[in-house]
């Protein structure tokens, strides 16, 4: 069961590996939209520290966002799809594959760049800890429920404003518990719970979406 | 199948199905009006003045039936979707698209009523409240249900995904409400809890029979709509010209 899965991890990943802008692009997205904030609201710490999980976390989905129409729309185009939802292994876990190579291409990147970016809103130490741990449980959920946005909007009209349509409704949980954790260490009254209800999230989105997401495939290759 | 008293399966089909719907819709108009104006009449005039909102709460006989009516509707345009992908049916689909626009339009009714009746009563017209969030979420959830539908040109293609999406969003509405509900108690919200009088009797008899109204009117509104859908999905085949011949003569 595992050997589908990895050999759809290992080609993902060395297909980004050989196109590396795509993947700084979307760094670089997070990076600015992060920066933005401080420009527009003013410079004063307390204020900062007060903004900076909800900043960094909606930058995180938006970047995120951003790269799902690359996970399935070059394999449709060039009839990779076709082939794989052929193939006598459950397309669901073909998918779980691209979801997990996925989060190691954006997912992962984004959580490590966090806390760099926490230090410009003047975040202490625990803070940047807590942030950079919920965003680590909490980006595998976004890619798995983003995928199913990406399968249903393949080779549909203007799709790129479309799947953030479908999506960003559907990321709000994990919106509120990963800022949520952070805004807890920040006053006091400790992560833990938020980040327990954010790992349950991120199972559930990463064990369930790639059977709807399959049933999308179909659907759009029909 | 044939020895069944009366065949349901045959109303799966939307040549049998349009006429049916056709005979049905004034009479749902007719409920709709009916308990539209039981409804208003217990409302402004037999129902008393609330002893702590005055006149102004009177803005519920709208507002509580069109919250129930969005999330209702919601269920029920995924139960079509569901079946419409569990058994192929073609009216299946086009009832939950028919559907999309009244649930949405009951969204931002309940909305809209509820911020006219938060200004006088909690001094603001938007508090971020759990329950007006929800709402607000299900709004968008409708959104993205009618925006991906329009965007796929192929209708069978447009109700599967639909299907999905409804599905998919189903499953996440209690997940988007619960949590909602916590971020909004850890926040410590504004505490805007009205606070709870048992409601007068006559009050819950206005507030139904608006309900009853609501529901009646939606029903004929997706008929009158669905028929519509039938007509251009179909066009091309000899029942609807049938159809369109007899209704121009």
């Amino acid at each position: 069961m595992l050997t589908p899965i990895l050999a759809v991890i290992v080609r993902d990943l060395r297909l980004a590996l050989r196109r590396r802008s795509d993947i700084a692009s979307v760094l670089f997205f997070f990076i600015i939209v992060v920066s933005l904030f401080p420009l527009g609201v003013g410079p004063e710490p307390a204020q900062l520290r007060k903004l900076a999980p909800g900043v960094l976390w909606v930058a995180a989905l938006l970047a995120t966002m951003l790269s799902l129409p690359r996970l399935f729309a070059d394999d449709y185009r060039d009839g990779t799809l076709e082939q794989l939802a052929l193939a006598p292994q459950p397309l669901g876990l073909i998918v779980l594959g691209k979801v997990i190579a996925h989060w190691l291409i954006s997912g992962l990147p984004l959580t490590l760049l966090a806390p760099v970016l926490g230090i410009q809103f003047d975040l202490s130490g625990e803070a940047l800890a807590i942030l950079t741990v919920s965003l680590l449980i909490g980006t595998p959920a976004l890619s798995g429920i983003g995928a199913i946005g990406a399968a249903l909007t393949l080779g549909v009209r203007g799709s790129g404003v479309l799947v953030s349509l479908l999506i960003l409704p559907l990321y709000i949980p994990v919106l509120i518990f990963g800022a949520g954790a952070v805004d807890a260490t920040l006053t006091g009254t400790g992560a833990q719970a938020h980040l327990s209800l954010l790992a349950a999230l991120a199972l559930a989105g990463v064990f369930f979406s790639p059977w709807p997401s399959a049933a999308a495939l179909r659907i759009a290759l029909e | 199948m044939s020895d069944r008293l009366f065949n349901w399966y045959r109303f799966a089909s939307p040549q049998a199905f349009y006429p049916l719907a056709g005979r049905m819709i004034p009479w749902f108009w007719a409920l709709a009006a009916l308990f539209g104006i039981a409804g208003l009449y217990v409302g402004f005039l037999v129902a008393p003045t609330d002893a702590q909102q005055g006149e102004g709460y009177r803005i519920i006989f709208l507002h509580v039936p069109a919250s129930w009516m969005s999330m209702f509707i919601y269920l029920v345009m995924a139960f079509w979707a569901g079946l419409g992908l569990a058994f192929n049916f073609r009216l299946s689909g086009m009832m939950a698209q028919a559907l999309a626009p009244t649930g949405a339009m009951f969204a931002f009714l309940s909305l809209w009523t509820g911020a006219l009746w938060g200004k006088p009563m909690w001094g603001t017209w938007w508090v971020w409240d759990a329950r007006l969030t929800s709402e607000l979420i299900l709004l968008f959830l409708y959104v993205g249900f009618i925006a991906l539908q329009s965007a796929i040109d192929d209708p069978r293609r447009a109700d599967k995904a639909g299907a999905i999406l409804a599905l998919v969003g189903v499953v996440n509405i209690p997940i988007i409400y619960f949590s909602v509900k916590w971020w909004n108690t850890l926040h410590q919200g504004s505490s805007v809890n009205l606070a709870k009088s048992s409601m007068a009797t006559v009050m819950l008899w206005g507030m139904l029979l608006c309900a009853l109204a609501c529901w009646m009117y939606s029903i004929a509104v997706a008929l009158m709509r669905v028929r519509r859908i039938m007509l251009e999905r179909e066009k091309d085949t000899l029942w609807v010209r049938e159809e369109l011949a007899r209704e121009a003569s």
